[in-house]
């Protein structure tokens, strides 16, 4: 197919005619990757889930979730969540716009309510070993604290991931890379805003209620 | 020539990504998100925390109800999902996605739920020494 269009002389330049492929820019297809991460990533919290909707009863006469969840401390983790999405998508709105210094001022909003967030769940979940509550306590521990130390384990790199972007566009600015970067950083924050409606929804919410 | 027009073209499209049928949000569209999933947020925390509804089962409806309407809410709103980005394949992959999930989910609490129905050891006293 690619054969260099030869000539008596050979000085001619070898010319490629590709037909099927289109332009591709460097990096367009870097969302759809992420995106398809970000599905396998959501296989493994759907795994976390059966295993918590199992296991969710199993207390081995130990304490249950009306005994250890604090509601008013759940809904402040997700409201810090919540604010730290919404604060995301102003970052993200101010890198449309070219700006780089509203830009790093949102993204470092957002990372003080992401530990915030990461703060208030630590608090919780010493607070429930401290009282012998732990994950080696009963079937449903286990699945608690894996699940949602998972999600937890996942905002603290998001908020790693978000300090060195932080840095890079203080170095390099808002070249087309890090804008790039920003986005697919912006789907995992959203994602994990996802993944808490669920966590919130089945562990807490409907533990209480069981 | 012909290749020489086709990278020129190529380079055209570097200046704007925005061809690829994704959207980027507005900030009506974060706003719209923000203030629908406060509101789908709330309101089942409030059915919890004050037992609002005397019915358990009627609650626990609808705090999943919600659930589902709010994880709909971030995928339009912050995630923006629609079904022309990159031709429609990250619509593809969701759906997917979900079908996989519903399938592991719903299997699994349907299996191990009959599994202790079923394998439940039966303490028959009359059997005893």
């Amino acid at each position: 197919m690619n054969v260099p269009t030869q000539t008596i002389n050979g000085t001619e330049v070898p010319v490629f005619y590709v037909v099927d492929e289109h332009d591709h820019p460097a990096g367009s297809s870097t969302m759809l990757g992420f995106w398809l991460y970000l599905m396998s990533d959501c296989l493994i919290f759907a795994m976390l889930f059966a295993t918590f909707g199992v296991l969710g009863g199993s207390y081995a006469a130990g304490p249950g979730p009306k005994d250890l969840f604090d509601l008013k401390l759940v809904a402040l983790n997700t409201a810090m969540l919540l604010f730290s999405s919404i604060t995301y998508g102003f970052a993200m709105l101010e890198m449309m716009k070219g700006r780089v210094k509203s830009t790093q001022m949102w993204l470092g909003i957002t990372g003080l309510f992401g530990l915030a967030f990461l703060c208030i769940e630590l608090y919780e979940f010493h607070h429930m070993i401290h009282e012998g509550a732990g994950p080696w306590r009963s079937a449903f521990l286990s699945s608690f604290f894996t699940l949602v130390g998972t999600h937890g384990l996942h905002v603290t790199f998001g908020i790693i991931w978000l300090v060195t972007l932080m840095v890079q566009v203080a170095r390099f600015g808002l070249i087309e890379a890090n804008q790039r970067r920003l986005m697919c950083l912006s789907m995992f924050w959203h994602f994990l805003d996802v993944v808490w409606i669920g966590v919130f929804t089945f562990v807490y919410l409907l533990g209480v209620l069981r | 020539m012909s290749a020489d027009a086709h990278a020129a073209h190529g380079h055209g499209h570097d200046d704007h990504g925005h061809d690829d049928g994704r959207d980027h949000g507005s900030f009506k569209s974060y706003m719209t998100g923000f203030v629908l999933s406060v509101i789908l947020t709330a309101i089942p925390f409030w059915l919890v925390m004050t037992g609002a509804i005397e019915n358990k089962n009627w609650t626990i409806a609808i705090v999943v109800a919600f659930a589902v309407v709010q994880i709909v809410v971030h995928m339009v709103y912050f995630l923006h999902m629609n079904t022309t980005s990159d031709a429609g394949w990250t619509m593809m992959a969701l759906i997917f996605t979900i079908i996989i999930v519903v399938i592991a989910l719903s299997g699994s609490l349907w299996v191990m739920y009959h599994l202790n129905v079923n394998m439940m050891p039966v303490h028959d006293m009359r059997n005893m020494p």
